[in-house]
């Protein structure tokens, strides 16, 4: 850890007002601790009269909880938005495009920029998905790139999410809410809109259709039950584009479409936007355990019949070992420099690394190459010895498991607590939709905070709470 | 409309009437046991008959007393219909159907979840009974509301309608099959106190003595009572009524999809041919071999409706 002060998004390092949170200060001094504390229980009750929960992994009662909401906005300015966005959709192609090749070509290998045993030997690998042609060419309809910031102009990319990204919905009930409680904050304040995201979302699955769709094509959201953590935001995202939440056992196929299970009979689907996993989307291709899935949708995904957001297979983009590769890959796929930087990253497979991470570990931040949602990582400054040893013996057993990374001095932006503001880590989910026509980008994302004072860990499941994100108009 | 939806929405709908009848059930007991003197007990299985919970009862209680009883029917997690159980499992189903609702029928079924599991997170104190019920009441009626002003009138609604009454239609059928006996001729004429306290009692199960005053003034006839609960169509819990209700929305539902349903034909049999007479021609029917008739009838409906609007597969 470095001895400079950490970055505030508000106060600089210098106890300076940053020019984005000029109006919201000037608002915030005119207010009254005390009816902001009213406020902030208000959206609490508004939160959980809306049902927006989620139910916690590992426990065995199924337990709906709401993420702590913050009524701080983490606030960006126009300018650091676009040159954000610039980077994010460079390395949003660049993913799509190396999807394509490994399930195609595999040029990168054959150009030796990436080793081939991190692909065929890698989970998230779906040997399945060789040579088929996604419609439209698309793999990753709807990304979300996880950014951390350290500094004024640093970003860095913490993760790719093109699997299945999720949390726009907190992003929408976020900013809901904020409109009802402060109103008077946007008429103050330029922020630029993201409300728009279910009607984009809709017209980019949409564009994504296979080709010969007759009339307008038929989208669904699928779902693996209302037991999964996250049933909320796909009911939510189904009822704000208006169409049919589907389970496995909705859905047949019949006469080579995948089809749905009306009360007046099978009708069906063109465009799946799906938020079950690979592994069970199909029992017939993949787990034959799966109950969740429908048998034979592979086969009719094969024939072009209907369109699969996002692709099968799209994990392996996912992979913290392939993270580490991302820039040569915006590289060989762009042609260009990648405009978003890559925490640096060491990968345990390899030898010198590995012996480097064990001597550093105490430093380091080690995370599994398939983990997500902040489960198996190791935060090394703030492990206890026994957390350290056993995280060594893991790294020794099974070195290509994981990959380490150095701590980063995340930025903070404040929280609103008993005793006014107080800074606290933050990162930043933005929202990326893929087709054929365009990539956009929702002016905003998620911000997850660590409510813990020097926590560094903001994932919802680890107790993390989110912030409207506002990206204002310059 | 998916087949699951459809199912969802019925079931929704009918644990939150289910709901309502047994709060109200419960209700009843309490005020009979409050204006009678000696053991009560005897009310309390024929009220928990008349909600079929009986049997769950027992199994899980042995002996029947109030305070029990009165527990079993509100709160206990592990009697399927209790007021709880019914409420809670009618914001399961609402969870699954959520696309299918306003925002107002969501956030009115959530909070009566809500204020639920608060005013029953403990036993309840006598005295706090009537309050409790009310309220309790006041969340379902709420939905209700919210459905009727804010939902379009279309295969949501029908469903939505479809299971309320169908809940509802049986469960006045259940009360009259508990107590049919002191609705008989044979015990007309006399109408001793005992028995103005059971007609009393099956007017106030199913929210009908004012009504009934109404109508018919302030005397008391089985005779009457019977028509008033079986066959008249203007009192929203008789079999008649929801019978009716089930045919029109059934109805209705056909010619949006084009169809004539099995189902729809069901329910218009069973008005024809059960609700259309007179009161007398029930009685010579036999009022109890009637009364299973109607319940048997709404089972096959029942069933009817799940197949022929693929509920599931």
């Amino acid at each position: 850890m470095s001895d400079t002060p950490i970055f505030d998004e508000m106060w600089g390092r210098d106890d300076t007002l940053r020019a984005p949170y000029q109006g919201f200060q000037t608002w915030f001094d005119g207010e009254e601790p005390r009816r902001l504390r009213a406020k902030q229980r208000e959206a609490e009750e508004l939160f959980r009269l809306t049902g927006i929960t989620f139910n916690v992994y590992g426990r065995a009662e199924a337990e709906e909880r709401l993420i702590p909401f913050d009524i701080i906005p983490r606030i960006i300015s126009g300018r650091e938005w676009q040159k954000l966005s610039k980077g994010i959709e460079q390395r949003v192609r660049a993913i799509n495009a190396f999807l394509y090749d490994i399930y195609h070509g595999q040029e990168i290998i054959k150009a030796g920029r990436i080793p081939r045993e991190m692909i065929s030997k890698n989970e998230a690998f779906l040997p399945q998905m060789m040579g088929v042609e996604p419609p439209g060419g698309i793999y990753t309809h709807i990304v979300g790139i996880d950014l951390v910031r350290t500094g004024d102009d640093e970003f860095y990319v913490l993760e790719d999410n093109a699997r299945t990204p999720s949390g726009v919905s907190y992003m929408l009930e976020n900013r809901e809410t904020m409109l009802q409680m402060f109103p008077e904050l946007f008429s103050q304040n330029r922020v630029q809109p993201v409300q728009n995201y279910p009607v984009e979302l809709l017209r980019s699955l949409a564009a994504c259709a296979p080709a010969g769709t007759e009339g307008k094509p038929c989208v669904a959201v699928m779902t693996p039950g209302i037991f999964n953590s996250a049933y909320f935001e796909h009911s939510f995202l189904a009822d704000q584009m208006g169409v049919e939440l589907v389970e496995g056992h909705d859905l047949h196929v019949v006469d080579g479409r995948v089809q749905m299970r009306t009360t007046r009979g099978y009708k069906p689907i063109d465009v799946i936007y799906r938020r079950v996993d690979d592994d069970f989307l199909d029992p017939l291709n993949f787990n034959p355990e799966s109950a969740l899935g429908v048998p034979g949708i592979m086969d009719v995904y094969r024939a072009g019949r209907i369109t699969i957001a996002n692709a099968p297979g799209t994990g392996i983009s996912d992979d913290k070992a392939v993270y580490s590769y991302m820039p040569e890959i915006v590289e060989f796929y762009t042609g260009e420099r990648p405009l978003l930087e890559n925490v640096p990253t060491w990968r345990c497979s390899d030898p010198e690394s590995l012996a480097y991470v064990l001597d550093n570990l105490a430093d380091l931040v080690v995370k599994e190459v398939h983990g997500s949602g902040g489960y198996g990582m190791l935060i090394g400054p703030t492990a206890t010895k026994k957390d350290l040893s056993d995280f060594r013996k893991k790294l020794k057993a099974r070195p290509a498991n994981y990959i380490a990374q150095p701590t980063l001095s995340l930025s903070t932006v404040p929280i609103f607590t008993n005793k006014g503001l107080a800074p606290r880590h933050v990162d930043l989910r933005p929202f990326v939709l893929v087709s054929p026509d365009d990539i956009r980008i929702v002016p905003g994302g998620l911000t997850r905070v660590a409510l813990k004072k020097g926590s560094l860990v903001v994932n919802s499941s680890q107790g993390g709470g989110t912030k409207d994100t506002w990206v204002l108009e310059d | 409309m998916l087949g699951k939806t459809a199912n969802g929405l019925y079931w929704m709908y009918r644990y939150l009437e289910r709901a309502e009848n047994t709060s109200r059930l419960v209700e009843t007991g309490q005020r009979i046991a409050l204006t009678r003197l000696g053991s009560t007990e005897n009310e309390w299985r024929s009220v928990m008959e008349s909600a079929a919970m009986l049997p769950g009862y027992e199994a899980a209680n042995g002996e029947v007393t109030k305070d029990t009883a009165i527990d079993w029917m509100l709160r206990a997690t592990d009697n399927p219909s209790s007021v709880m159980s019914s409420i809670a499992s009618a914001r399961h189903n609402a969870r699954l159907v959520r696309t299918a609702l306003t925002g107002e029928v969501w956030n009115a079924v959530n909070g009566a979840y809500m204020r639920a599991r608060t005013l029953l997170a403990r036993k309840v104190n006598e005295r706090d009974l009537p309050g409790i019920l009310g309220e309790i009441r006041q969340g379902t009626a709420l939905v209700r509301g919210a459905t009727h002003g804010t939902m379009l009138r279309n295969d949501i609604y029908d469903f939505a309608r479809i299971g309320t009454f169908l809940e509802r239609g049986d469960n006045t059928a259940r009360i009259l099959d508990v107590k049919y006996y002191v609705l008989l001729p044979s015990v007309r004429s006399v109408g001793s106190a005992v028995d103005n306290v059971q007609w009393e009692t099956i007017l106030r199960s199913v929210s009908a003595r004012g009504g009934f005053r109404m109508e018919y003034g302030s005397t008391l006839d089985p005779r009457d009572i019977a028509q008033f609960l079986i066959l008249d169509r203007r009192m929203p819990r008789s079999l008649a009524f929801c019978t009716r209700k089930l045919r029109d929305n059934l109805g209705y539902l056909d010619n949006d999809y084009g169809t004539r349903a099995e189902s729809y034909l069901k329910a218009d049999h069973i008005e024809r041919s059960y609700l259309s007479h007179d009161i007398d021609a029930v009685f010579d029917f036999g009022l109890h071999q009637f009364i299973q008739k109607v319940v048997g009838l709404y089972a096959e409906l029942g069933a009817q409706i799940e197949r022929d609007y693929r509920f599931y597969e």
